[in-house]
């Protein structure tokens, strides 16, 4: 029973990092792709990590408490890659595809330009 | 609420001497009949049980996870989608978090969930810059948002 849901888990995660990949080839822009590599890649390693982590305790028997760490650290780092590096790109000029819908960023970048220019 | 936290701690190692077996079960046992205690006397005391917010954060974790896993079902089915039929675009969307750990934790929070990626921060801090893959609605996209992730923390924190 636990090995069908270890196997499950691992080929969720497999999956999900597969789908990931595909992602980051088939998305138009930076932004897009980013979408792909942080976040179904994020699911992918926790439920990869999940299945080790459940193989070690009703297997082995033992508790590999790093793993659960791991997992934490995944959570706590992906989202301040992703936030740097999209906000880099944005200030560096990388332009959004061309069928996007709105820019509030780049109207809000604007306005603070033409406060600026009319303190000076 | 940290006064109530070391007083559970303290029942704890009280129960742990009463015992006299020193091991970590005993003191989860400990506090777990602390917390109990704590919320059987809730009525005596005179501030509020932090119980209310354990629980609160552990509906946040469930939503999340549920949202987690919702969003990356529409994820795939975006990639796997033979005609890459998306309009994505950035949104400023408003909050009324006031510190900013709730702010960063909302942001986090966005960004985890696929489909929506936090880009920016207003100066003042009170508008996240939210890139979405696909808007349907943009106000709709706005009010989820608002409804789901931003009440949660707001229940944890106030």
């Amino acid at each position: 029973m636990t090995e069908i849901v270890i196997s499950i888990l691992i080929l969720i995660g497999g999956g999900l990092s597969l789908l990931g990949a595909i992602g980051i080839i088939r998305f138009p822009d930076v932004y897009g792709r980013l979408h792909a590599a942080t976040k179904s890649a994020t699911l992918g390693v926790i439920s990869i990590i999940l299945g080790v982590f459940i193989f070690f305790y009703f297997i082995e028997g033992i508790f590999a408490g790093k793993l659960l760490l791991t997992i934490l650290f995944v959570f706590l780092t992906a989202p301040v890659a992703g936030f740097m590096i999209s906000k880099s790109a944005y200030n560096v000029g990388v332009k959004l595809w061309d069928k996007s819908l709105q820019d509030d960023l780049g109207e809000h970048i604007k306005q603070l330009d033409r406060k600026e220019k009319q303190k000076s | 609420m940290a006064f109530q936290i070391l007083l559970n701690i303290g029942i704890a190692f009280l129960w742990i001497l009463l015992r006299n077996d020193f091991t970590v079960i005993d003191f989860l046992v400990g506090y777990f009949i602390g917390f109990i205690m704590l919320f059987v006397l809730r009525g005596l005391l005179n501030f509020e049980f932090y119980g209310r917010r354990v629980y609160a954060f552990f509906k946040l974790i469930v939503l999340f996870i549920y949202k987690l896993i919702l969003a990356n079902i529409d994820v795939i089915k975006i990639v796997l989608s033979p005609k890459m039929d998306i309009r994505p675009g950035i949104i400023a969307v408003p909050t009324d978090l006031d510190t900013e750990w709730e702010i960063t934790l909302l942001a986090t929070m966005i960004s985890l969930t696929p489909g929506t990626l936090s880009m920016n921060f207003s100066e003042n801090g009170k508008t996240i810059y939210v890139h979405f893959i696909h808007i349907e609605d943009k106000d709709e996209a706005i009010k989820e948002i608002h409804d789901s992730f931003e009440k949660a923390i707001l229940e944890v924190t106030k």
